[in-house]
């Protein structure tokens, strides 16, 4: 056991020094981190002024009332600046091509998936994790919730499977950008569109939609479903509490879909140039 | 067994074909120039002996591994520069950068830390372990990259235009020791280079690429003698005198300033400098002399001109 625990330690190791070593060199330029973390906690604080100015009109919306709308915002928040850091740089692909840095990524003996992953490490996007972790303490306080281990346990796969739902998307949208030069747009609509779906009641979208954020690209999972069954809300036809047990499926699925993406993307590489 | 294989190989690009059936081996030592004009493919052959690109045809082995099935498996025993991309890390010291290679490659860090030490001895870096990548001369990231390329005493060592751009002197001390690391492991050397002095010190073998396919292998002297790569005998004479056409073996290329200079291009095997300078002393009065070798362009572009294309 001990062993295999060294093990696993010192096949970690290449990816604990290069994350480090990213840290590093984002702490070497102080001033520019701190400006950056006070950015990305204005991001936060813009997203949740949306949320606070509609409720400030409204008391309901798409069957939430503003305690539960704030848990959604909270979650989804979190998940997308999870993934963001750690991933959030793979639809960056283009400028690593053209920096000829993938060739440089090729010719190292790991995984090109790992190492993209691992080449930067967002620290900046603490800022915006931050107001969400703050924004997920009050609602979880606020609201009634009948706490048990089981709502615990989805709290936390809720989390999880978010950070692996947009995770997957970034990693979809960087095997895309292999071949779709200048893709980013697109893949943009999917990233950044899926994590807009997933601060929403989806009782806000019409049917269809609501289909496409749940089945197709699952941010539904994210924090919406989670929600109508941490907080015991009715629900509807598309949004039964049982579904936010899916989350997991969901992650996997969108994993496998990433992971495809990426494989096709890699094998459609043309080399940058030269 | 061969450390470079490849047979028949092609790689198509949208609307070209960049490697044609190329077929050649390398044994393990050699130290082989791979030469050839922009666009002859040999980029391309390089990025599919990596495992960077797919080819569209053929077979590839390196170190008796093919590097789309096992990557991984080629990179850690081969080392590679690419001479306009960087393997460092431009935001920090460089001393680092040798730190995440040696952990990407799983070095032992008493072994890393020697064969840390005897590269940045060998190439002189140690005041620069300090500097920030970003604030390295080329010259200064150039001897980097080597040390970074052979952190994990790779067998085979692929250098892609090592020298481009660099000042006579770096030329120089990058060249010496290339020539120490052989003597001392053994190295395999696959290189390409526009430049002649690369392949005149390092190489013992030239392959020559055209239009993805192999248009020379053989030694230089070999490949100077099969194209009739001729030397240049430029003279300053005392005077301006009419043009040197009556010289025996020669061929009039110029005449500057009215005669005052003027170049004999010769084959070594006709005639020698010495014949060629004696017949024009005899004549007139010589000031000075230098004799130009035959360049990497012109022996290329004669190649080229042998297999029917200007």
């Amino acid at each position: 056991m001990a062993d295999r625990r060294l093990d696993l330690a010192l096949r970690l190791r290449p990816y604990r020094v290069l994350l480090a070593s990213r840290a590093h060199a984002q702490m070497q330029y102080r001033a520019s981190f701190v400006t950056d973390i006070l950015g990305t906690v204005g991001v936060g604080l813009a997203e949740f002024a949306e949320v606070w100015v509609i409720f400030h009109n409204v008391d309901v919306l798409g069957g939430l009332d503003f305690t539960a709308a704030l848990l959604v915002f909270a979650l989804s928040n979190l998940a997308f600046s999870l993934a963001d850091m750690f991933v959030g740089h793979l639809d960056q692909l283009p400028r690593y091509i053209r920096a000829g840095q993938v060739d440089a990524f090729y010719v190292r003996p790991l995984p090109l998936l790992a190492q993209l992953m691992t080449s930067d490490l967002s620290l900046r996007r603490v800022g915006r994790l931050s107001v969400a972790l703050v924004a997920l303490v009050i609602a979880l306080t606020t609201a009634d919730i009948s706490w048990s281990a089981t709502t615990v346990c989805l709290i936390l796969l809720t989390i999880v499977s978010g950070t692996a739902i947009f995770s997957a998307l970034f990693t979809a949208a960087g095997g895309l950008q292999f071949f779709l030069v200048d893709g980013a747009e697109f893949t943009n609509a999917f990233t950044y569109g899926g994590q807009y779906a997933a601060q929403q009641s989806q009782q806000v979208f019409p049917d269809p939609l609501r289909i496409f954020w749940t089945f197709v690209i699952p941010t539904a999972f994210v924090a919406y479903l989670p929600t109508v069954a941490i907080l015991d809300l009715p629900g509807d036809h598309l949004a039964p509490p049982w579904l936010a047990w899916c989350a997991p499926l969901a992650g996997a699925l969108a994993w496998a879909f990433g992971g495809l993406c990426w494989r096709f993307g890699t094998r459609h590489y043309q080399g940058a140039g030269g | 067994m061969s450390i470079i294989e490849t047979r028949d190989l092609v790689r198509d690009f949208k609307r070209t074909r960049a490697v044609d059936h190329l077929t050649l081996a390398v044994q393990p030592g050699e130290a082989v120039g791979y030469i050839g004009a922009n666009g002859a493919g040999k980029s391309t052959t390089i990025k599919m002996l990596t495992g960077i690109l797919k080819p569209t045809s053929g077979l590839v082995r390196t170190c008796g591994i093919d590097p789309m099935r096992d990557r991984i498996g080629v990179a850690r025993r081969v080392g590679v520069v690419f001479g306009q991309r960087s393997q460092l890390w431009w935001d920090l010291p460089l001393r680092e950068s040798f730190g995440i290679l040696a952990a990407i490659h799983r070095l032992e860090p008493s072994a890393a830390a020697a064969r840390t030490a005897r590269l940045v001895e060998q190439l002189e870096m140690g005041p620069q372990l300090g500097t920030a990548v970003r604030s390295l001369s080329l010259g200064q990231r150039m001897r980097a990259e080597i040390a970074a390329a052979l952190l994990h005493t790779p067998e085979l060592l692929i250098l892609d235009e090592p020298t481009i751009g660099l000042d006579v002197l770096s030329k120089q001390r990058l060249r010496e020791f290339l020539v120490q690391e052989r003597r001392e492991r053994g190295t395999t050397l696959l290189l390409t280079t526009h430049d002649m002095g690369d392949i005149e010190r390092l190489c013992d073998r030239v392959l020559v690429v055209d239009r993805g396919r192999l248009a020379f292998d053989g030694t230089l002297p070999g490949l100077a003698a099969t194209v009739g790569a001729q030397r240049i005998l430029v003279i300053d004479l005392a005077e301006p005198s009419p043009d040197l056409t009556d010289v025996p073996s020669t061929t009039l290329v110029e005449s500057e300033s009215g005669g005052l200079r003027q170049r004999l291009a010769f084959d070594a095997d006709a005639t020698t400098a010495a014949a060629v300078l004696a017949h024009v002393s005899a004549r007139h009065g010589v000031r000075d002399l230098t004799i130009e070798e035959p360049d990497i362009e012109d022996v290329v572009r004669r190649i080229y001109a042998a297999s029917g294309r200007s």
